[in-house]
């Protein structure tokens, strides 16, 4: 009976003794379950689907390769590489893009975001040029970066940075207007000056917008950069993906696909991790 | 000595919408340390405006306000605020936060962890210090916001409704906390409220405020506060004359909400 209580809770199917008497459950979603489940089902499920079409050879493999074959390339890619790369250094060209053009994103977003969040001149002088930028998503500045700095590794930097800087700012000037006036206050009557208070209230209250902002800005850069890869490099995983697309290297996209969706999931999960150990009061104040 | 003295202050500005707000009109009183003063009045009578005059984030248009012969042109570590809620910093531990004034000052660390030792058993936290505020009750965080302000030794507590945001229960025992505290430390406090109760049990003297022109209605000199500090507080506010005077201000300020009430009509 336990062991099959344990196995039951393994798979996320256990239902506490109060929801199970509960009369009312639809609607009320405490009630609902993980459903992880059903969440193993349907990746069992969609695998299957994936190697018995491949199997029964109900697709063509230019267009839909079994897993087999994808499994071959990425064995034969992390060994031997592709196109003068190994995937994993395909991998680390995109990813040291975006941490570069990332940081200094915060690194100028930030500064800027709390200047704006703190003056008027500061906010009227800056708010027509990040309201402008913002809405305009980062790929269309793909052919300015090129044609600004060529398809070398500054384009993507620049455009990377970018991508971040408006978010950034955006983030940590909410982040300044979200003190509360009886910190400040608070603060001021137990005899903080005004450089204190901007680095021991103001900054540390801000934090938990900024690193919203971060997790947002990551998965824009994430995509933005394997895009620009695709359009025009020498090297990283979207770059990858398009040079085997022009041979019909299906396999190798396909893996290519997967791997972006991993790292990408992968960065989030990082960020998650990383804000609940940094800011562990975050939606409990 | 450290007298507070609020000499003729008036408020008046402007709205956006171009009304004139009289939020207060020629209020004058002053305070000896070690007094305790609470203000009670319906929303709009000025007590909020009147507290941020002498904590100094507000500069009257009329009056001055006068500390120890000094006057008040900007807030200051002599006078310490205890806020009704959310004023605490919550990225550092209830220990950081009660030594906050002390290490902006720069004071010695084995100093800080002196007095923010003794203050965590003054305010009957003291297992608590290494603990984040989100793991406190609301009570608790009250405690600490008390604590924090005791910390840098003020010459006058302004309490704007400091136990407003906590349940029945939990905030008869902190006036008993208040009322402690008031004796040991011997600070001069001003506490704004919005319980008659409270401010009958927790003001040696009591001032009703009324709003339009915000002003000074009413003012007692009462025995509740000093009887609090040696009797039960249920016996104390079961005293008759206890009773008496809670009539007799809920009915002076039920009046004035009706008058308001009057002219929002007309």
């Amino acid at each position: 009976m336990s062991f099959i209580q344990t196995l039951k809770q393994s798979v996320g199917l256990s239902t506490d003794g109060l929801t199970k008497r509960k009369t009312v459950t639809f609607g009320d979603t405490t009630a609902v379950g993980n459903g992880r489940f059903w969440s193993i089902i349907s990746v069992i499920t969609l695998s299957m689907a994936w190697y018995l079409g491949s199997a029964l050879e109900l697709v063509n493999p230019i267009f839909w390769p079994a897993p087999s074959a994808v499994w071959d390339q990425f064995i034969n890619i992390s060994q031997d590489g592709y196109r003068n790369f190994t995937l994993w250094e395909h991998v680390w060209a995109s990813l040291y893009r975006i941490l570069v053009g990332f940081a200094l994103g915060c690194l100028i977003g930030i500064p800027l975001g709390f200047a704006m969040g703190l003056s008027e001149i500061i906010r009227g002088w800056f708010d027509p040029i990040v309201e402008f930028f913002r809405p305009i998503p980062p790929l269309a500045f793909i052919p300015l970066v090129i044609i600004w700095s060529g398809i070398g590794e500054r384009s993507k930097i620049l455009l990377l940075f970018f991508a971040a800087l408006w978010i950034m700012v955006i983030a940590a000037r909410a982040g300044v207007g979200s003190v509360k006036l009886s910190k400040i206050h608070a603060a001021y009557s137990l005899g903080a000056t005004k450089r204190q208070i901007l680095m021991h209230v103001i900054l540390p209250n801000s934090l938990p917008e900024i690193f919203t902002g971060m997790r947002v800005a990551m998965g824009i850069c994430w995509g933005t950069v394997v895009a620009a890869e695709l359009v025009a490099a020498e090297s990283g995983i979207g770059f990858m993906i398009m040079a085997a697309s022009k041979f019909l290297a299906t396999d190798i996209v396909i893996l290519g696909v997967i791997v972006v969706g991993v790292i990408g999931y992968a960065i989030d999960i990082l960020m998650r991790k990383l804000e609940d150990k940094l800011i562990p009061w975050k939606g409990k104040a | 000595m450290s007298d507070l003295v609020v000499n003729d202050v008036s408020m008046v500005f402007d709205t956006p919408s171009g009304e004139q707000v009289h939020a207060l009109e020629n209020v004058s009183f002053s305070l000896k340390q070690g007094e305790l003063l609470s203000i009670l009045g319906p929303s709009g009578c000025g007590k909020s405006t009147l507290l941020n005059i002498i904590a100094g984030f507000l500069a009257p248009t009329d009056g001055t306000v006068e500390l120890a012969s000094t006057e008040i042109h900007g807030p200051g570590s002599d006078r310490g605020m205890v806020f009704q809620q959310g004023a605490l910093f919550e990225w550092l531990s209830v220990a950081e936060n009660i030594g906050f004034g002390l290490t902006m000052k720069g004071t010695p660390k084995d100093e800080i962890k002196k007095t923010v030792d003794h203050l965590l058993e003054t305010v009957g936290l003291h297992d608590f210090g290494e603990k984040a505020i989100y793991e406190l009750s609301g009570g608790m965080q009250q405690r600490v916001a008390l604590a924090r302000c005791l910390a840098n030794d003020p010459d006058v507590i302004l309490m704007d409704e400091p136990l407003g945001a906590l349940d029945a229960l939990t905030r008869e025992k902190m006036q008993g906390l208040v009322l402690k505290l008031w004796k040991e430390t011997g600070k001069t406090i001003i506490l704004i409220t919005h319980s008659v109760e409270e401010a009958l049990f927790l003001g040696e003297r009591l001032f009703v405020m009324a709003p339009r022109p915000g002003r000074i209605k009413k003012e007692y000199s009462l025995p509740f506060a000093e009887a609090g500090v040696t009797k039960d507080p249920r016996d104390v506010k079961a005293d008759p004359d206890f009773g008496a005077k809670r009539e007799e201000i809920l009915n002076m300020i039920w009046e004035m909400e009706e008058e308001i009430m009057g002219q929002a009509e007309e």
